[in-house]
């Protein structure tokens, strides 16, 4: 089964694509698009390199580590705009978190 | 951080899939080849639904494209940059080279999506589509219960097959959608219906109101939902959005009978979609072929998908404003709803040319509207069953 709905996203969530959108480049038109059940979304770059981390393994908390170390930017800000923008792919259905390894 | 395409992270509107292309590059300019294509792979289903989208005059098996023409379909459209195809029918599954398509479409990368009545599914064979990379299913729901859907869908122990049909969806991880499709003989079971996608762990249900060209046309005394029945739908699905944010994403399609705008239909004729027939021929909305005069190319011409697109007569006939007569020549909506639906101004005013009668603005639209209030209040309940000869009237006891 997929993992969990309804999800809030916080600096310790691991999230994921799940299997019914997929992030592609678009060779046609250039750009980047999720593909998802009669949806195409157009994320912008940052968008895109945030969801290239999200791989179910980091958590947000790593994502903004390197974004911050990659841009010089400030973490806290960083953080939070990373936040708003998967709980918003969340809300719209389009993420989902990894389910923690059973031991 | 640049912003690439000049909008947000995310569109502010994602329930027009097409927003994006719409958006970045004009496609009233250039007519830019669609993000999706639906193939109605062929037009044969064991269900009878009295509103079936598919054309009265229905392609027989004989008339279908081979699997290889299909391939070959699916490797160009690829090419061309469509990015998402949905199998649909008819019933696709009714094809037995199903699973060798899709395999074929997710190895050109096109994501793919079944569109799909589900009662003719074994476990082994959706499992066999998984695999060959199916991403997505959307099943129909006639109803909540067995009594109503499978009359309406004119189908014994159909509804029964769906739900165990929507369970192995979920097993195999398939994201899913239910797809309901309303009017005035089920609209009361909608509470129930979305808690019913909720059970079978939909990621997303579609309610759609019936749209009233070809068989529902036919069928629109039996069919059409009181302006009452209506505002309740609208305030169900709301208070449903909201309350299932996160859980189920709900996408709500109302009938344009009781509107004063029409509705911008498949986004303007000939500017963000196309679908392929079972015969191969290569069509701006899937009643098309409801409008007589229309000369309509296929993918077995000597003619590309993208030449077509760009180029064949039944494609620019309706495309952009020229063609327009009044009221929508000046009006400033034109370029907002385009006029509305082709179909519906050929199947109500005789010319497609003429502006939809969905509209305020149109000389019919009163008359329209006024017997539509008449039939939704109606005792008529029969359904007249979609099939290949044309129709059959259901009994008056209701089998």
């Amino acid at each position: 089964m997929a993992g969990p709905r309804n999800i809030s996203v916080s600096e310790a969530s691991r999230p994921v694509l799940p299997r019914h959108a997929k992030l592609k480049y678009d060779e046609t038109r250039q750009v980047w698009v999720i593909l998802a059940p009669e949806r195409v979304l157009a994320p912008d770059e940052i968008a895109v390199e945030v969801l290239q981390l999200c791989n179910g393994e980091r958590n947000v908390g790593d994502v903004a580590d390197q974004l911050a170390a990659k841009y010089a930017a400030p973490r806290e800000a960083i953080l939070a705009d990373v936040v708003v923008m998967l709980q918003d792919l969340a809300d719209k259905g389009f993420l989902t978190e990894a389910r923690e390894k059973t031991s | 951080m640049s912003d690439v395409l000049g909008n947000p992270t995310i569109p502010p509107d994602v329930s027009d899939s097409l927003a994006v292309l719409e958006k970045q590059r004009s496609t009233a300019e250039t007519f830019g080849i669609p993000l999706a294509v639906l193939l109605e792979i062929t037009h044969r289903c064991p269900l009878q639904c009295p509103y079936c989208s598919n054309p009265v005059e229905l392609d027989r098996s004989a008339k279908e494209l081979t699997t290889e023409e299909w391939k070959k379909v699916l490797s160009e459209l690829a090419e061309i940059g469509v990015l998402q195809v949905h199998f649909s029918g008819g019933e696709p599954t009714a094809r037995k080279d199903l699973v060798e398509l899709v395999k074929h479409a997710s190895d050109a990368g096109l994501y793919t999506n079944l569109i799909t009545s589900a009662v003719l599914l074994t476990r082994e064979r959706l499992s066999q589509l998984a695999d060959a990379g199916l991403c997505h299913v959307q099943i129909s729901f006639q109803g909540v219960e067995e009594g109503l859907a499978d009359r309406v869908a004119g189908y014994r122990n159909g509804h029964r097959k769906k739900l165990e049909v929507a369970k192995w969806t979920r097993e195999l991880d398939l994201p899913l959608t239910v797809n309901a499709v309303m009017h005035r003989q089920n609209l009361h079971q909608l509470p129930d219906i979305i808690q019913m996608a909720v059970d079978l762990d939909a990621d997303r249900l579609e309610v759609a109101n019936v749209q009233y060209y070809g068989w529902a046309l036919k069928n629109r005394a039996a069919l059409m939902p009181t302006v009452a029945q209506l505002d309740e739908c609208t305030r169900l699905v709301e208070e449903a959005r909201e309350r299932l944010k996160g859980t189920l994403a709900i996408d709500y399609v109302v009938p344009d009978y009781y509107a004063l705008r029409p509705k911008k239909c498949m986004g303007g004729w000939g500017r963000q979609f196309f679908n392929i027939s079972p015969a191969g021929k290569v069509l701006p909305c899937h009643a098309a072929e409801s409008i007589t005069g229309l000369d309509f190319e296929s993918v077995r011409s000597n003619h590309s998908i993208a030449w077509i697109w760009q180029n064949s007569d039944a494609f620019n006939r309706y495309r952009g404003t020229g063609w327009m007569k009044e009221p929508c020549k000046t009006c400033e909506f034109r370029e907002i709803d385009f006029g509305g639906c082709r179909c519906q101004a050929f199947a109500l005013t005789g010319d497609a040319a003429n502006t939809d009668p969905a509209c305020a603005l149109s000389p019919l639209h009163e008359t329209i509207f006024k017997q539509a209030e008449r039939e939704a209040e109606g005792e008529t309940n029969r359904f007249l069953y979609r099939n290949f000869s044309g129709g059959t009237l259901e009994s008056e006891n209701g089998t």
